[in-house]
């Protein structure tokens, strides 16, 4: 087992931590920091992995962002929650039972896919890791192949604003 | 265990953990978070695949799955704190008129 493997590891024993993390923390604050440091723990294996992009992108955009965004709305709300006091719903058992279900379906799906033997391409711990997910090519694939794509997200983004204004407007007209 | 298969588990794991998570939590928010711990899990299977046939697709896959991934927390957020300020909690249970 070389250093890569380890860390590999090591990283996916974080996410996996934090995922279970977030189901037993009582406050949201707590179960916010779980679910960073369960990112920052993909972050991790990705940049093992040598897909630095996704790596740089997952902190930039997901711990950044979106969870600075969720870790105010937790300070901006009452910390004296009934929720965080009875922190499970009712349907306790069926829910894990669904969720374990979920899980060996997908499982089992997986095993049973193809995609799993693909030839091996990039190999963990190369000298040179990570060529073929470098800035340059992730770019040139971005903006020469996908650019419609990109383009279209930029409408995604726009539409998610005028909505996010058209919500908070809407709420405030009938608070009076 | 080679490493397709170790992240693919690990994908699948945090994909049921966030779904038991929606399922049983009360708290709006925690909820949310619990479907970002899904939707993490989604994109660790697309990016062990992608590092596994050294695919680029897959890297501009994920990146787009990120901007619509902040889309969408972008309008839930404003969404869960209408409910709050409406009902004053931010217990599910309390928002009984979202029955079908």
């Amino acid at each position: 087992m070389n250093a890569a493997q380890a860390l590999l590891w090591f990283f996916a024993a974080g996410a996996l931590a934090g995922g279970v993390l977030m189901l037993f923390a009582r406050h949201p604050m707590r179960v916010a920091l779980a679910l960073i440091g369960s990112m920052l723990s993909l972050a991790g294996i990705y940049a093992v992995l040598g897909v630095h992009v996704v790596a740089v992108f997952q902190v930039l955009i997901y711990v950044g962002a979106v969870m600075v965004f969720m870790v105010y709305v937790i300070m901006l709300l009452d910390v004296r929650d009934p929720s965080f006091l009875r922190r499970y719903g009712p349907s306790l058992l069926p829910a894990a039972l669904l969720a374990g279900a979920v899980a060996v379906a997908l499982g089992a799906a997986v095993s049973r896919s193809t995609l799993a033997e693909a030839p091996l391409v990039a190999s963990l711990g190369d000298p040179e890791p990570g060529t073929a997910f470098a800035v340059q090519p992730f770019a040139a694939e971005l903006l020469e192949r996908y650019w419609l794509h990109f383009e279209l997200t930029s409408v995604l983004l726009l539409a998610a604003v005028v909505a996010a204004i058209a919500v908070v407007r809407s709420g405030r007209r009938h608070d009076g | 265990m080679d490493n397709t298969s170790l992240l693919v588990t690990l994908s699948i794991a945090l994909f049921a953990l966030g779904l038991l998570g929606v399922m049983i939590r009360r708290n709006a928010l925690v909820m949310l978070m619990c479907m970002e711990l899904m939707l993490n899990g989604v994109i660790l299977s697309i990016v062990a695949f992608a590092a596994r046939t050294a695919t680029v697709s897959g890297t501009v896959l994920v990146f787009l799955v990120f901007v619509v991934a902040a889309a969408e927390i972008a309008i839930a957020i404003p969404i869960v704190l209408q409910l709050s300020r409406r009902r004053h909690t931010l217990d599910v249970s309390a928002y009984g008129e979202l029955k079908g």
